[in-house]
């Protein structure tokens, strides 16, 4: 994921002294902000691209992994924060689109199915201990 | 025997659980992401403009009281292809189509309309994936059935067959 952004960034910034510089295509070109590119990347590998399915949008080439990049630092760098801009996105494609999900009835399981496993699993054994120390 | 029972439950969970996943493994890839958007007002978006004498779609053309299809589409995409033919027929029997083309130019977008024929009312550029974005739009070809109030009635995604043809026409009747 580094190594195409330094290279789009070099591109970028090689002919920057011949001709006038093009506003930056930030699907490829990190925000100048180090804190707003933080957040910017910490959000884009939390949001699953769509066409590609499997993988966040920071590390897929497919085009409209590339135009939600750029909407990403867009937003960013205008002053959104990242829950928003994941609202927006999540608004639009759904809960799926989000790698983070958020607790709501129908993803409620997937916190409460491991601890119920922990509390069962805690239970047994608290169980077999008392069982053996009154033996 | 109680006891028993209760000491292979950790046992068959897990078994449960790796079968669930198993199957899952085995389910085709692919996940159709429909748009949240159907059932609310069309986001706000413009595109740019393609031929000459020919508008660019914009979100500000809807809601004039007449339905309408809005068709997500590329030049470069081989369903979109397969499906203009049948954009064509919807045009003849007085369907209006707008189109929008996502990562697209106009030199193959005059290619393709000249080879396929040019069923859209108004044609634009979308630029950047703005618009296919605003519309939760994952993928070419998707066809949005818009209301004359500007509402998403429903959302066609893939290539619009004869059957689909027929279905989006009666959507369009039911909501004049």
């Amino acid at each position: 994921m580094i190594a195409p952004l330094v290279f789009a960034a070099a591109l970028a910034a090689a002919p920057a002294a011949a001709i006038p510089a093009d506003p930056p295509d930030y699907a490829q070109v990190a925000l100048a902000d180090p804190a707003k590119e933080a957040q910017a990347a910490a959000l884009m590998d939390t949001i699953r691209c769509v066409v590609c399915q499997g993988q966040p949008i920071s590390g897929s080439n497919a085009d409209l992994a590339a135009d939600m990049r750029r909407m990403v630092r867009e937003r960013i760098a205008r002053g959104d924060s990242p829950e928003q801009v994941r609202a927006w996105l999540v608004g639009r494609y759904g809960d799926w689109i989000s790698f983070s999900p958020r607790m709501r009835t129908a993803t409620a399981p997937l916190w409460l199915v491991p601890l119920g496993a922990l509390a069962g699993g805690l239970a047994l054994v608290a169980r077999r201990l008392r069982r053996r120390s009154t033996r | 025997m109680k006891r028993g029972l209760i000491v292979w439950l950790p046992l068959a969970l897990g078994l449960a659980l790796m079968a669930g996943l198993y199957l899952g493994l085995r389910k085709p890839e692919g996940h159709v992401i429909a748009s949240r958007l159907v059932g609310q007002t069309l986001p706000e978006f413009t595109t740019r403009p393609v031929l000459p004498g020919q508008p660019p779609s914009a979100s500000a053309d809807f809601r004039d009281g007449r339905p309408r299809l809005l068709n997500i589409f590329a030049s470069w995409c081989v369903p979109c292809r397969d499906e203009a033919e049948m954009l064509v027929r919807l045009k003849a029997q007085g369907v209006e189509i707008d189109g929008i083309a996502v990562h697209d130019d106009v030199d193959a977008l005059t290619t393709f309309v000249a080879a396929n024929g040019n069923p859209y009312r108004h044609l634009g550029i979308d630029e950047a994936g703005r618009a296919q974005m605003a519309f939760g739009s994952s993928g070419v070809p998707e066809t949005f059935v818009i209301d004359g109030r500007g509402r998403i009635l429903y959302q066609h995604i893939g290539a619009v067959t004869e059957d689909d043809g027929r279905k989006l026409i009666a959507m369009l009747e039911h909501a004049r």
